[in-house]
C-alpha cells in the first residue's frame, strides 16, 4: 500500500503544486491516490461519475470524443507534468469525454468527492486549488478556440 | 523596329526553367525540381527567400524556396489553392516554367551560430523553413539544442513526414509534431503547436527562434515563447503577403512602412509587431 507521505512527494513534484504550501497539500495527500494504466485502456468514459481527476506524473493520454458510428476523434493528448478532469467541481459530476491511455501511464488521482467536503470547511484550500485550476481551465480553452479556427485551412482571401 | 538599348533587368526577366521531379506530397500540396534550361549549374539562394514563378500563359506567384540551399536544385514545394497553383500542379517532368528570384531576406543561420536554435512552423509553414532546417543539420556542431516543432491541421495533412521522422531519428535534434485534431488511430500529439514549447528543452535566454505558419499561430506562439523567457529580437517570422513585382515597385506587399518582398518576407518579430497587431493591416 502506498503511504501518504510517499504520495505527499508525488504531488510535490507536480508542477500544479509549484509553491504550494506544504499543510495544505499534505491535506490534498490524505484524497490521493497512485495509478497506473496501459495503453488502450480508459481511466474514465463519458458519462461515468466523475468522483476523482487526475495529475499525469509520466505517459500520455487521449482525450477522445465517441462519435456514434465513427471513429472516436481525439480532442487533445496531454503528458507528465499536466493535470486532467474537471468535471467533479461542476454539476452533475460526470466525465464529458473519454480518457484513453495512449502509453503506459502513471497518475496521480485525487478523490473528488472527499475533496469538495474539505473545500466545504477549508474555503482557503479551496481558493488556492481554484486558483490553480483556473490558468489550467483557460489555457485549455484557449488552445480549443485556436484548435477550432481551422488556422491551417486554405487561408482567407482579403474581405472574406 | 527599333530595339530598346535598355537592358531588361535580370530581376524582372522570368529565366526558363524545366521541371525535372514532381511529387505528390499532400491532397492540395506538391513539390517540383527545377533547373535552369540554359545553365543547369545549380541554383544560389539562401535560406527563405522566394522565387516568383510564372506558369506561362497564366500567371505569377511567389513561392518559398524549399530545397538544400548547398544541394544546387530548385526545389519549390507548393498548395493548390489558385488559378496560378493550380496550373503549376499540372506541371509534369520536363514541362518549362518562368523562374524571377531569389527575392527577400533569408533565416538568420549564420546569426545563431553559437544559440539554440528553435523551429516553430504550421502547416505548409515547414515548406519555407526546410532549407534552414537543412542548414543547421549540415552544419550541427555550430548550433547547440536543435528543437523542431511543427503543428498540421490532421495527420493526412503532415507535409514532408518521411524527413520529420528521419530529423527525429536523428540524436542531436528534438522533433515534436501535434495535429488539431485526429482520429483514434493517430499515436501522436493533438493540440495546438504552442503547447509543443512547454515539453521542448532549450535555453530561451541563448536561442534564436524560426516561425512560420498562419499569422494567428504565430502570434500565439510568440506569446508563448516570450512567456518562456525568449526576447523579441531573438524571434524571426516568416510573412506572406500579396506579392507581384518582387522588387518592392508595385505596392501589392505592403505591410504598413515595410514591403514583405523587398523587406521580408523574414522579418525579426520586434519590427513587424505592432503592425501584426494592427487592424487591416
Amino acid at each position: 500500500m502506498v503511504k501518504v507521505e510517499g504520495l505527499d512527494k508525488l504531488l510535490a513534484e507536480h508542477p500544479f503544486f509549484d509553491g504550494m504550501n506544504e499543510d495544505m497539500r499534505k491535506t490534498l495527500s490524505g484524497c490521493a491516490r497512485n495509478e497506473r494504466f496501459g495503453p488502450g485502456e480508459f481511466v474514465a468514459h463519458e458519462g461515468d461519475p466523475a468522483d476523482r481527476f487526475y495529475f499525469v506524473r509520466a505517459g500520455a493520454i487521449a482525450l477522445e470524443f465517441h462519435v456514434p458510428g465513427c471513429n472516436p476523434i481525439v480532442l487533445e493528448t496531454l503528458h507528465g507534468g499536466e493535470v486532467f478532469g474537471w468535471s467533479w467541481l461542476v454539476p452533475p459530476y460526470a466525465w464529458t469525454y473519454d480518457i484513453r491511455v495512449l502509453e503506459l501511464t502513471r497518475l496521480i488521482s485525487l478523490d473528488g468527492a472527499c475533496l469538495r467536503k474539505k473545500l466545504n470547511k477549508d474555503h482557503e484550500l479551496g481558493f488556492e486549488l481554484y486558483s490553480r485550476f483556473v490558468p489550467v481551465m483557460a489555457k485549455r480553452l484557449s488552445s480549443a478556440r485556436l484548435q477550432l479556427s481551422d488556422m491551417y485551412g486554405r487561408p482567407c482571401k482579403k474581405g472574406e | 523596329m527599333v530595339k530598346s538599348t535598355k537592358p531588361v533587368p535580370d530581376s524582372m526577366t522570368p529565366a526558363p526553367f524545366r521541371v525535372t521531379a514532381r511529387r505528390q506530397d499532400l491532397a492540395d500540396t506538391f513539390t517540383i525540381e527545377l533547373e535552369a534550361a540554359d545553365s543547369p549549374r545549380g541554383f544560389a539562394f539562401r535560406p527563405g527567400q522566394f522565387n516568383m514563378l510564372y506558369h506561362f500563359g497564366v500567371g505569377e506567384v511567389p513561392i518559398s524556396i524549399s530545397g538544400d540551399a548547398g544541394a544546387g536544385k530548385l526545389i519549390h514545394t507548393i498548395r493548390d489553392v489558385g488559378a496560378v497553383t493550380h496550373g503549376l500542379s499540372t506541371l509534369k517532368k520536363g514541362d518549362m516554367v518562368g523562374v524571377r528570384g531569389p527575392f527577400g531576406s533569408a533565416w538568420p543561420v549564420d546569426a545563431a551560430e553559437g544559440s539554440d536554435v528553435v523551429i516553430v512552423a504550421g502547416g505548409i509553414g515547414l515548406a519555407p523553413l526546410r532549407p534552414a532546417i537543412q542548414h543547421v543539420l549540415d552544419n550541427r556542431d555550430r548550433y547547440g539544442r536543435f528543437v523542431i516543432l511543427y503543428g498540421a491541421r490532421s495527420p493526412k495533412d503532415v507535409l514532408y513526414l518521411p524527413e520529420l521522422q528521419s530529423w527525429r531519428g536523428r540524436l542531436d535534434t528534438y522533433v515534436d509534431v501535434t495535429v488539431d485534431h485526429a482520429e483514434s488511430g493517430w499515436a501522436g500529439n493533438v493540440g495546438v503547436v504552442t503547447k509543443l514549447i512547454e515539453r521542448a528543452n532549450f535555453d530561451a535566454t541563448h536561442a534564436v527562434a524560426m516561425l512560420c505558419g498562419p499569422e494567428i499561430m504565430m502570434r500565439f506562439t510568440v506569446a508563448e515563447l516570450t512567456a518562456r523567457g525568449m526576447d523579441r529580437g531573438d524571434i524571426h517570422v516568416s510573412m506572406e503577403r500579396n506579392m507581384k513585382c518582387a522588387v518592392g515597385h508595385c505596392g501589392h506587399c505592403q505591410f504598413g512602412p515595410k514591403f514583405v518582398c523587398k523587406d521580408g518576407p523574414v522579418f525579426p518579430y520586434g519590427e513587424i509587431e505592432a503592425l501584426l497587431k494592427a487592424r487591416g493591416v
